[in-house]
């Protein structure tokens, strides 16, 4: 049984993981083809409109990897967690058919037109097209939240029969507190992902001396956008989720930050190792009292390390925890001051000749990917022990029928497939680069 | 407020069936009809702007389905774990086919798409069928309402059957041929030229396929479940369902050798909504019948979340639905008419 529910976790663990590397740059590449189909349609500049169609064409290969691989989550709570559905279906089912009824009717249907109507719409259809795909995959990602919020932090809900939950308040559920910040929090991590894959590929173009003119374009609209999106990805949305943790989710707190005892003007960490045998943090770096003041606003404030817990209500993997908390903060603050740099040399009028911050822009795509998963690791390894924060344990929610040979199987045949499908992505996204957006303008054009 | 749940969930499944079935259906006859690159894309082309919107109905029917009924997706869906996580690689190969194929231009690379995609869908349009054979054949359920089945065990009919057992690979061909029908009707309809001409062709072919397994198909299920019969010796009006569906039947080769494409569509459409719909009317209250004690068979009752959950459901679904259909209405219309093959590619 124990197998069972470990192969349970990691395969929902590696298919949401892997799958979430895809809807991010979705919705924030929406955002941005919406902002450059809005300034051509406004500049009447034809070439932000062929920037616009040069990443619908990579958007449209991302979105199709989201939509395949984001299919086997809706199924995998039925056919891994089935104990978890019976559970907490009639409350969390309501949020995620609403997902399908009102965000994916909308998105793949908008889809079609804005990859194949640009000739039978015309410009401002064309770009309402645009703006639906956009909003479909952005009201898509309100209601994952608000199910994963459900989790996090549950609310509206009240005792069914057999042991069940079942729904009490719609509202409840849809306005949940933790859900707000989650969400804006989530959104502009998607953003920040959507910029820098933008400017990354227009700083290859300056490096590479082609294509410049959209070069230029796509590394200003990526380093503004992604500054914008990473200052607020601090502030207000990081703060206020961090408050909602602290509040809600004490003793996860302690883990992320490694407090192992409880301390007034407890420090805030920068480096160091948990060590589970000792209880304590080995090498540390750290600003004193910070963290104190980071959650409640008061430099001696008494923050709860997890002395001040049941051992069996700690996280169950409290390192990995502790880690990927700091990469998601630590890659957040390395964003700001690139993007900053870059907004104060454009300001000046030397980014586009600075070889130096190209380099660092064009290498950077990567890393918003590695922090927007390391923070829903955060979220999901600091819910632990619970499925349900509070209510139910996580091995009580697996699917008891199913076995860990079988489970171990279905592992290996997503790892095998997704392995083949992140070559084929990149190869082909590699290859619309390569060819570049004059060429498909020109393409476009004969 | 359940039975109007259980109608909800069959009229969504039910236009997944028609609107996935003809892009699956498509997928079965793409390499019969269309030989060159060109007459491919044109197969590609008819389903391009859509398939995506069509596989949103089985999401948008799993996750209703979810939230109505927890207990029945809860139970089903780990019951039948490992055809579902086929399913569900097939899926992702199958959409992969449609939207990389034209990625680059090579035939290595096309042939090797357009192979995936036919198999895909092919495999699909089977699995559907016997998907369906197995709800209405019975699966081992618990007391506890959960059950597990292994894909095969000795492909005959009794209790600790597999997914697959000579009844339900009887339902996969049925599946596998009234799809492919409806895949014929729709590129005839879609397509000029060659591609129309062999559609159609395909088209009547499968149409004795689909004839021949419903048959059989139908006299075993009131073989292994009697019980299918006594709604409609309760109701007769339930035998509008099943005159429906024959109605379609007719009038798919009626209007196969008409030549009238359009009708033929509606029609095949008819036949799968009527066989559908006799199902579900048959099977009601059951949603999942146990072949191990009749008692421990899921119904729409005792699987059914409370009646808050259900009102509040029944709002926002007839809102967002309604929404839905004009975009599909929107979409449909945008794209209407016979796909060519542009320069440019679909």
């Amino acid at each position: 049984m124990e197998d069972a529910l470990l192969l349970h976790r990691l395969q929902f663990a590696f298919t949401a993981t892997y799958h979430y590397l895809f809807p991010q740059l979705t919705m924030g590449l929406a955002l941005l083809i919406v902002i450059l189909k809005w300034v051509s349609l406004r500049t009447g500049k034809e070439i932000y409109n062929t920037g616009a169609r040069f990443w619908g064409k990579i958007f449209a290969i991302n979105f199709a990897v989201g939509v395949v691989t984001g299919i086997p989550m809706e199924f995998e709570f039925g056919t891994n967690w089935a104990r978890f559905s019976t559970y907490a279906g009639g409350v969390i089912g309501q949020t995620l058919a609403m997902e399908g009824v009102f965000a994916f009717f909308l998105e793949s249907s908008f889809l079609g037109l804005f990859l194949f109507g640009e000739k039978r719409l015309g410009s401002k259809l064309h770009f309402l097209s645009a703006f639906l795909v956009f909003l479909g995959s952005w009201i898509s990602g309100y209601f994952i939240i608000v199910t994963n919020a459900w989790m996090q932090h549950p609310v509206g809900y009240a005792a069914g029969p057999n042991g069940t939950l079942m729904l009490s308040s719609f509202a409840d559920l849809l306005l949940n507190p933790w859900a707000l910040w989650q969400y804006l929090h989530n959104m502009t991590g998607a953003v920040v992902t959507g910029s820098f894959c933008v400017a990354s590929t227009g700083a290859y173009y300056l490096l590479a001396r082609r294509d410049e003119e959209y070069g230029k374009i796509f590394v200003r609209t990526g380093v503004i956008a992604g500054l914008i999106s990473s200052l607020l990805l601090a502030f207000p949305t990081g703060d206020a989720q961090g408050k909602n943790v602290a509040h809600s989710q004490p003793a996860a707190l302690a883990a992320m930050e490694g407090l192992f005892r409880t301390e007034n003007g407890a420090p805030l960490v920068l480096i160091g190792q948990p060590d589970m045998e000792k209880k304590r943090l080995d090498n540390p770096l750290h600003v004193p009292e910070m963290l104190s003041f980071l959650t409640y606003n008061r430099w001696g404030a008494q923050v709860k390390g997890l002395d001040a817990f049941p051992a069996d209500t700690w996280p169950t993997n409290i390192p990995l925890l502790y880690y990927s908390y700091h990469i998601m903060v630590g890659l957040g603050t390395i964003f700001i001051l690139i993007t900053a740099a870059g907004s104060w040399l454009l300001w000046r009028k030397r980014a586009y000749a600075s070889r130096a911050f190209l380099w660092i822009v064009m290498l950077s795509f990567p890393f918003p990917f590695i922090a927007n998963s390391a923070g829903w690791i955060t979220a999901e390894l600091g819910r632990q022990p619970w499925l349900v924060y509070g209510l139910l344990r996580t091995p009580a929610g697996t699917s008891a029928t199913v076995s860990a040979g079988n489970t171990l199987f279905t592992l290996l045949g997503f790892l095998g497939l997704y392995f083949v499908i992140g070559v084929l992505f990149l190869l082909l996204v590699m290859k619309a680069i390569g060819a570049g957006p004059a060429r498909i303008a020109q393409h476009e054009r004969d | 407020m359940e039975i109007l749940w259980f109608c909800i969930v069959a009229f969504m499944l039910c236009m997944y069936v028609i609107l996935d079935g003809f892009d699956l259906g498509a997928g079965v006859l793409h390499i019969a009809v269309a030989k060159d690159n060109d007459e491919r894309r044109l197969v590609l082309g008819a389903i391009g702007p859509f398939w995506d919107g069509n596989e949103v109905w089985l999401l948008a029917a799993g996750g209703t389905l979810y939230f109505a009924f927890p207990l029945l997706y809860a139970s089903s869906f780990s019951g039948f774990y490992l055809p579902l996580m086929i399913v569900l690689w097939l899926l992702i190969l199958r959409g992969l086919g449609i939207e990389l194929r034209h990625q680059v231009d090579h035939p290595m690379w096309r042939s090797f798409w357009d192979a995936t995609f036919s198999f895909g869908s092919t495999l699909l349009s089977v699995f559907l069928g016997a998907a369906l054979g197995n709800v209405v054949r019975g699966v081992p359920l618990r007391q506890d309402g959960y059950f597990f089945e292994p894909l095969w065990t000795s492909f005959t009919v009794q209790p600790d059957a597999g997914i697959l057992d000579w009844f339900t690979v009887v339902m996969g061909l049925v599946g596998l041929s009234t799809l492919a029908v409806h895949g014929g009707n729709y590129l005839a309809m879609k397509t000029s030229g060659e591609v129309q001409r062999r559609a159609r062709a395909g088209a009547r072919t499968w149409s004795w396929g689909v004839l021949v397994t419903s048959i059989g198909a139908a006299v075993s299920a009131f073989a292994i479940r009697p019980g299918l019969a006594a709604n409609y010796s309760e109701h007769p009006w339930g035998y509008v369902f099943p005159l429906i569906g024959a109605a379609g039947l007719v009038g798919v080769f009626y209007f196969n050798r008409k030549s009238d494409d359009v009708k033929a569509f509606l029609s095949s459409t008819a036949f799968i909504a009527g066989m559908l719909s006799s199902t579900a009317f048959g099977l009601f209250p059951y949603v999942l019948p146990a072949s191990t004690e009749e008692r421990f068979g899921l119904t729409v009752y005792n699987t059914a979340t409370q009646s808050y959950g259900l009102g509040v459901g029944i709002v926002w679904w007839t809102v967002g639905i309604l929404i839905a259909l004009g975009y599909f209405t929107y979409l449909f219309r945008s794209f209407r008419g016979k796909v060519t093959v542009r320069k440019e590619g679909y």
